[in-house]
Parts: C-alpha cells; sequence; structure tokens
C-alpha cells in the first residue's frame, strides 16, 4: 500500500470543479436555520465554482471542513472515514486544540467527495494507516486559522484590535472590559473571512488534548446502540434487496424455475438478474433474503470473453499453493545491497526455508450494505461504507451512466474494515443497488447476507516466500536472498508493470533494518485467481512473519540467541535498539525459555520486529501448548511512531492489531474447493474468540522521528512472535499458518 | 401477534417465524440490535428475553411472544444496564462499536443474574466475538461494572 498514492492518478483525481453534493448534504441541509461558519458555501456553490474555478489546495478552506453551532459546538467534516480507529477523536483533538474547542464538544462525520478532502498527496482514502500522519500539518493550520477568523469577527464586533483579544474553549476574551463572546455568536461573521495563511501554531507545550488519552467522542453512542452504520440507515420508500450470488465467480444466472411462486411470496416486490446474482426485492429484508434463497437459479458458466475476472471450476487453494511452491529461481529484483550471490558461495553455512500463508477474509462485523436513490434533480445519491468516497463516486457514476458530479456519496461510520472497503469490482454490493434502484424508479436498501459476504469479499492474497541465507564461521549472517510469490493487491486494483515489483508483494521482508551486508530481495509475480484486496497491515501481515521466522532459523543455526542476534545487527540503528530494549524491558527482561511459569505451564517466548507504515515496531509474545493448540499469554508491544496524538487510542489500537494478527496465526484461511469458498460463515471461518486473547502490554516510544502510522502497525509483529515462541516448545520450525493446520506437541512431551 | 419490548406492547402482522431480530430492525426502526452472521454464532444480535441473553437472529417471534424483551434501545432504563454502560464508557471499550450492542446485552444478563462474577462467570457469558479484539476492555469493564 505504500506505493498506492502515484497509482491513483487515473483511479480518482476530479477536482476542477466542486461537486454538486456540497449544497445538499446533512451537513449543510442541517445548519441552513443555524447561523454558522460554513453557511457561505453553499450560496457560492457550484455556478460559482465552475464560472471561477479556482484551484482549491486540500485541507485549507476553513468552511469545508468546520461549521459552528449557535451553541458553539463544532460540525466537523472529516476527510477520513471512522471504522474504530479512533479517527473521529483523533480530529476533535487536533483541530480542537488550535481552534481552542473541547474534543468533547465536536460532532464529526465524514465529508462527501470532493477536492477539499483530497489529503494524501491529492488523492483521498482511509487506509496504509495514513490518516493523522498524513493530514496533521493541515488540520492544525485549518483550526488555527478558523480561531483566527473568529478572532477577526470579534474585533471588529467590538471595536477593538485583535491583538488584544484572547480565546478560552469555545469564546472569544476581551480582558479589558471583561467580555467574552461565544463562537457560535461569532460564527457567521467569521464565515465570510478570507481563510487567512500562516498564522502561528499552539506550542507542543501548551498542548492539553493533542498527545493526551482524550477519551473517544464515539463511546457513549457505541455503548447505547445509537451509533448509526449504513446497515441502518432507511430512506423514504425503499425496497429492501437481498441477493444470491453464483458460488463462482463469472457464472450468469440462467432459468428460475419457481420465479412465479417466488414473485407471490409476502411482501415480494420483483425478481431481478443482475451481472452474476439474482436478486429479490421486497417490503422487509428477511423476506427478501427467503424469496431469493428459495430461487431455483440454473446457473450458466461464464461466457467466452467475460468482463469478470473467472474463478475456475478446478480452482483449489491446495492446487494455487502447490503452483506457487512450484516456481523457482529469484524473481524480479526489488531490493538489493552488496553482492549476495558471491557471498552466499563464501559463507560457511547456509540456511533454506520456505513459508507460505493463506488467503484470509475480513470478516469484519458488519456486513456490507448500500442503498441507492435517484432524486428528481437528476442526481443519485448512494449510502455505502466505503473507504475511498472519490473512487466510489466516480464508478458509481459509471454504473449509473451520470456524470460523477450527480453522484452524492455518503459515507457512514464503519462496522470494522481492515481493507474491506476499498473499491473492488465484484465486491461492493452498490453497484447492484444502483442497478435495482434504476430498474425500479425505488429507493433501494440491498443487504448482503454473512453468506454472500463471505463468498464475495476480497481475500488478503496467498503468498508463499523462500530464503537463503549464508552465515560465516562465527554464526553471523553474511548474506540473505528473498523471494516472495503471489501477487500483490496494489498492483491488482491500481496497475503493475511487468518490470517493476509491487511493493505490496514484498514490503515486510525488504525495508528490514537488520545490518546484513549483501542482501537482495526478489518477487516472482502469478496471478491470484481470487478477489484479492487490502487487509490490515497489507504485505506486511504475512511477510514479516516470514522474514522474522527465517530469522530465528538463521539465529538457531548459528547458535545465537534471537533475540541478542537482533540487538547486534541492529547496533548502527539507535532507534531500533532502544525499541527492542523497551520491549524486553516491558516484558521483564529477555528470555526465551523454555520455562515452567506459575501456574505450572511449560511457556517460551518469541521476540520479532517490523518497520510497517511509517512506525517502527518489537513484539514478544508468550505462548504454552495445550492439547496441540497454542495458548498466547502475554504479548509485549513496543511502539514507536515517532509522535503521537492520542496514547489511548494507540493502545486499544494494538490490542485490535494483536488480536487480528493472533487470529490471523492461530485460525484463519479461507480455503478454496472446486472455485467455491469452503467457509460460508464464521462456523467455518473462525476469529479469535475472546478466551483466546491474551494480556496485552504495551509500551510507547516517541522517538521524534516524523509521525508514523498505528492502525495497522501493531500487527505484523505478532504472528512470528507466536510462531517463534511455539517453534522453541515443539523444537521444530513452522513454516505454515495458520497454526489450527498443525497438530502441535512440546518436545518435553 | 403480540409483543411487549421494552415494556411496551407491539401488535405485529407478520410471518410469525421470523427472527425476532428482523421484527426488531425493519418493522421497529429498533437498529440498535445488529446483524452479524444470522447463525448464533457472533452475538451482535443479543437482546434479553426475561432477562436471558438471546441470540434475536434465530429466536422466531413468535416464540417470545409473552415474554418480557428489553433491547440497547432501554438499557440504560435498566439499573444493572446503566452501571454496565457507564463502565463500558469509563473503560472506553468500543472500536468500531458494531458489536457493542450485543456486548453490552450480554453483560447486562450476567450481572442481573450473578451481580458479583468471577473472572469464570465472565469468561463463560462474554462470549460474543469482537472483530476488533477489545476482549480485554470488556472483562475489565464488566468487572468496573460489578463494583459499581
Ligand atoms: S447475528 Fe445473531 S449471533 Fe450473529
Ligand atoms: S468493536 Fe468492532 S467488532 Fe467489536
Amino acid at each position: 500500500m505504500n506505493e498506492m498514492r502515484p497509482l491513483l492518478k487515473a483511479a480518482t483525481r476530479k477536482s476542477d470543479a466542486l461537486p454538486l453534493n456540497l449544497s445538499r448534504r446533512s451537513f449543510l441541509g442541517a445548519s441552513l436555520g443555524a447561523l454558522a461558519l460554513g453557511v457561505v458555501l453553499p450560496a457560492g456553490g457550484r455556478a460559482f465554482a465552475q464560472e471561477a474555478a479556482p484551484a482549491i489546495v486540500p485541507g485549507t478552506r476553513v468552511n469545508a471542513y468546520i461549521q459552528i453551532q449557535p451553541d458553539s459546538t463544532v460540525l466537523f467534516r472529516s476527510a477520513f472515514i471512522e471504522g474504530g480507529q479512533g479517527i473521529f477523536t483523533a480530529m476533535a483533538q487536533i483541530v480542537g486544540e488550535e481552534l481552542d474547542v473541547d474534543p468533547t464538544q465536536f460532532v464529526v462525520e465524514g465529508a462527501p467527495p470532493g477536492p477539499d478532502y483530497t489529503l494524501i498527496g491529492g488523492y483521498r482514502f482511509t487506509g496504509g494507516s495514513m490518516s493523522v500522519r498524513k493530514s496533521y500539518d493541515a488540520m492544525r493550520q485549518l483550526g488555527a486559522a478558523a480561531r483566527q477568523m473568529l478572532l477577526q469577527a470579534a474585533a471588529t464586533q467590538l471595536g477593538v484590535p485583535m491583538a488584544e483579544l484572547a480565546t478560552q474553549p469555545g469564546r472569544v476574551i476581551y480582558a479589558a472590559s471583561n467580555r467574552s463572546i461565544p463562537y457560535g455568536d461569532l460564527a457567521t461573521a467569521a464565515a465570510a473571512l478570507p481563510v487567512p495563511t500562516d498564522v502561528p501554531l499552539r506550542a507542543r507545550e501548551d498542548f492539553r488534548w493533542i498527545g493526551k488519552p482524550v477519551a473517544r467522542i464515539d463511546i457513549r453512542d457505541k455503548s447505547t446502540g445509537k451509533a448509526t452504520y449504513a446497515i441502518d440507515l432507511k430512506v423514504d420508500g425503499m425496497l429492501y434487496g437481498a441477493v444470491q450470488h453464483g458460488v463462482r465467480l463469472g457464472m450468469e444466472p440462467g432459468a428460475l424455475a419457481n420465479e412465479d411462486e417466488v414473485k407471490a411470496m409476502p411482501g415480494v416486490h420483483s425478481v431481478h438478474r443482475l451481472p452474476g446474482a439474482v436478486a429479490v426485492l421486497a417490503n422487509s429484508w428477511w423476506r427478501a433474503r427467503r424469496a431469493v434463497e428459495a430461487l431455483q437459479i440454473t446457473w450458466a458458466e461464464a461466457a467466452p470473453g467475460s468482463t469478470v475476472r473467472v474463478m475456475p471450476a478446478d480452482y483449489s487453494s491446495e492446487k494455487h499453493l502447490a503452483d506457487l511452491k512450484a516456481r523457482t529461481g529469484d524473481g524480479l529484483a526489488f531490493e538489493t545491497h552488496g553482492e549476495v550471490g558471491p557471498a552466499l558461495a563464501g559463507a560457511a553455512r547456509i540456511v533454506e526455508a520456505s513459508f507460505d500463508a493463506p488467503h484470509l477474509a475480513h470478516a469484519q462485523l458488519e456486513p456490507p450494505s448500500a442503498i441507492a436513490r435517484f432524486n428528481a434533480d437528476g442526481t443519485l445519491e448512494v449510502w455505502a461504507p466505503n473507504q475511498a468516497p472519490e473512487m466510489f463516486q466516480a464508478d458509481a457514476a459509471k454504473v449509473a451512466g451520470i456524470a460523477p458530479e450527480k453522484v452524492i456519496i455518503h459515507s457512514p461510520i464503519l462496522g470494522g474494515f481492515f481493507g474491506r472497503h476499498f473499491l473492488y469490482q465484484t465486491a461492493n454490493p452498490y453497484q447492484q443497488a444502483i442497478i435495482l434502484a434504476k430498474a425500479t424508479g425505488r429507493p433501494v436498501k440491498l443487504l448482503w447476507t454473512r453468506e454472500e459476504e463471505f463468498l464475495r469479499d476480497a481475500l488478503r492474497p496467498m503468498s508463499v516466500a523462500r530464503f537463503r541465507a549464508g552465515l560465516d564461521a562465527s554464526g553471523m549472517p553474511v548474506a540473505l536472498s528473498a523471494v516472495t510469490v503471489g501477487e500483490g493487491a496494489t498492483g491488482r486494483w491500481f496497475g503493475r508493470t511487468a518490470d517493476k515489483v509491487d511493493s505490496s508483494a514484498v514490503e515486510g521482508i525488504a525495508g528490514k533494518v537488520y545490518a546484513i551486508g549483501n542482501r537482495r530481495v526478489g518477487q516472482i509475480h502469478v496471478d491470484d485467481p481470487a478477489i484479492i484486496g487490502f487487509w490490515r497491515s497489507v504485505g506486511h501481515s504475512m511477510n514479516d512473519f516470514f522474514y522474522e521466522t527465517f530469522f530465528d532459523e538463521m539465529a538457531d543455526a548459528g547458535k545465537q540467541d534471537p533475540y541478542e542476534l537482533r540487538r547486534r545487527l541492529l547496533a548502527d540503528s539507535p532507534r531500533h535498539r532502544a525499541l527492542i530494549e523497551a520491549v524486553a524491558e516491558l516484558s521483564g527482561g529477555w528470555k526465551r525459555g523454555p520455562f515452567t511459569a506459575e501456574d505450572g505451564t511449560r511457556r517460551a517466548r518469541g521476540v520479532a520486529m517490523a518497520s510497517p507504515f511509517g512506525s517502527e515496531v518489537a513484539t514478544i509474545a508468550e505462548v504454552s501448548l495445550k492439547q496441540g493448540e497454542v495458548v498466547v499469554h502475554n504479548v509485549w508491544v513496543a511502539v514507536d511512531p515517532g509522535s503521537i496524538v492520542n496514547p489511548a487510542i494507540i493502545e486499544a489500537q494494538v490490542n485490535s492489531a494483536v488480536a487480528l494478527g493472533l487470529s490471523s496465526a492461530l485460525l484463519e484461511e479461507v480455503v478454496y474447493e472446486g472455485g467455491v469458498p469452503r467457509a460460508r460463515n464464521y462456523d467455518g471461518y473462525p476469529i479469535l474468540p475472546p478466551d483466546r486473547m491474551p494480556k496485552v502490554h504495551v509500551r510507547i516510544v516517541e522517538s521524534g522521528a516524523p509521525m508514523g502510522g498505528i492502525g495497522e502497525p501493531g500487527l505484523p509483529g505478532v504472528p512470528p512472535a507466536v510462531v517463534n515462541a511455539a517453534s522453541v516448545l515443539t523444537g521444530q520450525r513452522i513454516r505454515s499458518l495458520p497454526l489450527s493446520r498443525s497438530n502441535l506437541t512440546d518436545m518435553a512431551g | 401477534m403480540d409483543i411487549t419490548i421494552n415494556g411496551q406492547l407491539h401488535q405485529l402482522d407478520i410471518e410469525p417465524d421470523t427472527p425476532l431480530l428482523w421484527v426488531l430492525r425493519d418493522e421497529l426502526g429498533m437498529t440498535g440490535t445488529k446483524y452479524g452472521c444470522g447463525v448464533a454464532q457472533c452475538g451482535a444480535c443479543t437482546v434479553l428475553v426475561d432477562g436471558q441473553a438471546t441470540r434475536s437472529c434465530v429466536t422466531p417471534v413468535e416464540a417470545v411472544a409473552g415474554s418480557q424483551i428489553m433491547t440497547i434501545e432501554a438499557v440504560t432504563q435498566d439499573p444493572v444496564g446503566q452501571k454496565v454502560v457507564e463502565a463500558w464508557v469509563s473503560q472506553q471499550v468500543a472500536q468500531c462499536g458494531y458489536c457493542q450492542s450485543g456486548q453490552v446485552m450480554a453483560a447486562t444478563a450476567l450481572l442481573k443474574q450473578t451481580p458479583k462474577p468471577s473472572d469464570e462467570d465472565i469468561a463463560a457469558a462474554m462470549v460474543n466475538l469482537c472483530r476488533c479484539g477489545t476482549y480485554n476492555a470488556i472483562a475489565a469493564a464488566v468487572r468496573h461494572a460489578a463494583q459499581a
């Protein structure tokens, strides 16, 4: 995902005109009666933008983001979507700090598509753990500019120089006459002022909210069922839709044997053939679902020249894995350092191993849904879980056959995402909702069952990695050659060129920090027959597992302690060395084991490092074995994101990443047989249950390096730390995930 | 058919085997109770039926006619539920929040039956899935609520 930005060009850019939807959203609709910062925007609106087409610098137009209500609370439009990672709270902290408004006084919602919000180098998506680090400076400037506008408005109103005014949270203060004006009273006048530039920012030592464990602003609503997700939305006059997809991608619906009977079922409105699916619309979702599942559909194989990717009938995970393993050679080079060939030739000892990791499902708890509504004015409104509103807008326009400016995308909060809600053709329900709304002239709310979701999710790719290392006579690694085999998600969706390695296929093997003099990382591209996508921490989710477990194999072959060997190879890298020492200290001092714990279990520990998404992470896991399964007791994580916004949210995100990483290591794999995934619900695709959650201990290290990401970095170190620990107990290396495939026994018996 | 939800009687004209979950969400507009799996695997749809934590996605509405049903919408009107919610807030449990209605209802059922649960009681009762991995915070919040 690191290289996504340059590749996005074709997919999104649209900044020549202000999208129509700026004037239509609830954000502004709600404010029309309120005298508030932001009201001037819709009035200027699209006509103005089309005539003058002023270049919009993303993240600078205060009124596109901030609307101060009469009661001085702030309605804030976030460029990034909330899906559990705490971004809405982070935005309230960052903007509130400079605007001088307590984060508790913020209401935050996802912003519509538009050039104001393309904060990631002219593009926008919620992913790559980029939201805070890519917008931090701009959002501080924005808050500071808005505060200055309020001060200016107050100065005019009071007829005093601005320099004599100050602010307290939510109000301007004129000390000389002991007066104070709430922001809400100044908002209208302030909104009409030009946006000042280069307003001085607060000094770090004066921060009240940035860097503090500020409470999440969404917590009470999420504890009382009031938080509203896409699945909860309703529009007047809508029909409910359910679908049945062809089990193999590419299949098309043929005859419907009992169509008339199904049409006569209670509440059924109509039956529709869609590309690769059949839909039933009804007056409730349950009726639609029951009806669509009652349909007796004859499925036809994909026609030659099918425009979707066809899943072969003889495809199986086992076969694909065998295919990946059979590929030989060193692949296309991605990273080289020194001369790996001669160094291997001259090595005292060679260590070799090959690893694999399976397809994974996102399995976010909210199944995907979408509402589509065509309006009388020719616009189309779409409510859909999404991590990239501009991309969805462009695609929805294509599906509807209208101009992108006529598509209004609403981006509700997400019931988990982990990479699920990017634009993946065939994996999102909103196209179907648009087709159905168009066909019926009614708004349609389409919801996929959990079973359809498991059938059509975009999976973490399957991958194989081969390593070859050379050790010198003292057991120190002097050369390391690695090759990954498979396909990266970035290349799949944003374009791949045959002469260039997709970084998402090698990240986590490339970019490692150990001082091994001669290194080469290569990649062999093999098309993945499945629909693949971004899964929390992307390539790192498996590549760090491959590398860091191979690292322990090198250490064992050279008769070195794996922690000490890492420390030695980080001798010239103080940031990383400090981090691995921090995690060791956090765990009470490094000990590999095996040792006997107080409860009598025989335990061991494993360590791993990762450098994902601009942050640095060191992880230690402590495990025992019980009835052939790994029990993880503790996970210690030291994370260095450079600098931070909210330590409480970081700790929560690390807990979450540990859970997902552990789930993938212990339990998860999508298995295809005959072109069909075996599991269609959580019973066949188990995810980490509460009783397998370890204690998680987090230390945040602020090294002062450039700000890194938080949502994903806690994950990649977990599978290798767990597997390295388990291998100590079993006495055998484990090279394939998930661990549930193996019956693990303690070599001590 | 008559059913009583949060103390209020509702008259429904609906197929009797419709799952309670969809009656709540689509017929009555009470969307706080969530759909996650539909097959009693995840617990996102947990409500209380006569005080028992119940997975509403597999509970036909006819089976609960005559029972007292409590959903997340009324949780703060219940003294135990209110304590649970305050604990969920103070422990900052939620991430995406999607599973949390079900978690709060499961915790409320537990503490109504066992006001001072042991760690084993908590582990036995709090079995709903959370893909965001808030399990440690959930256990901490249940302990917190039990002490409140
Ligand atoms: S939706 Fe009922 S248990 Fe998952
Ligand atoms: S908080 Fe996201 S599923 Fe539990």
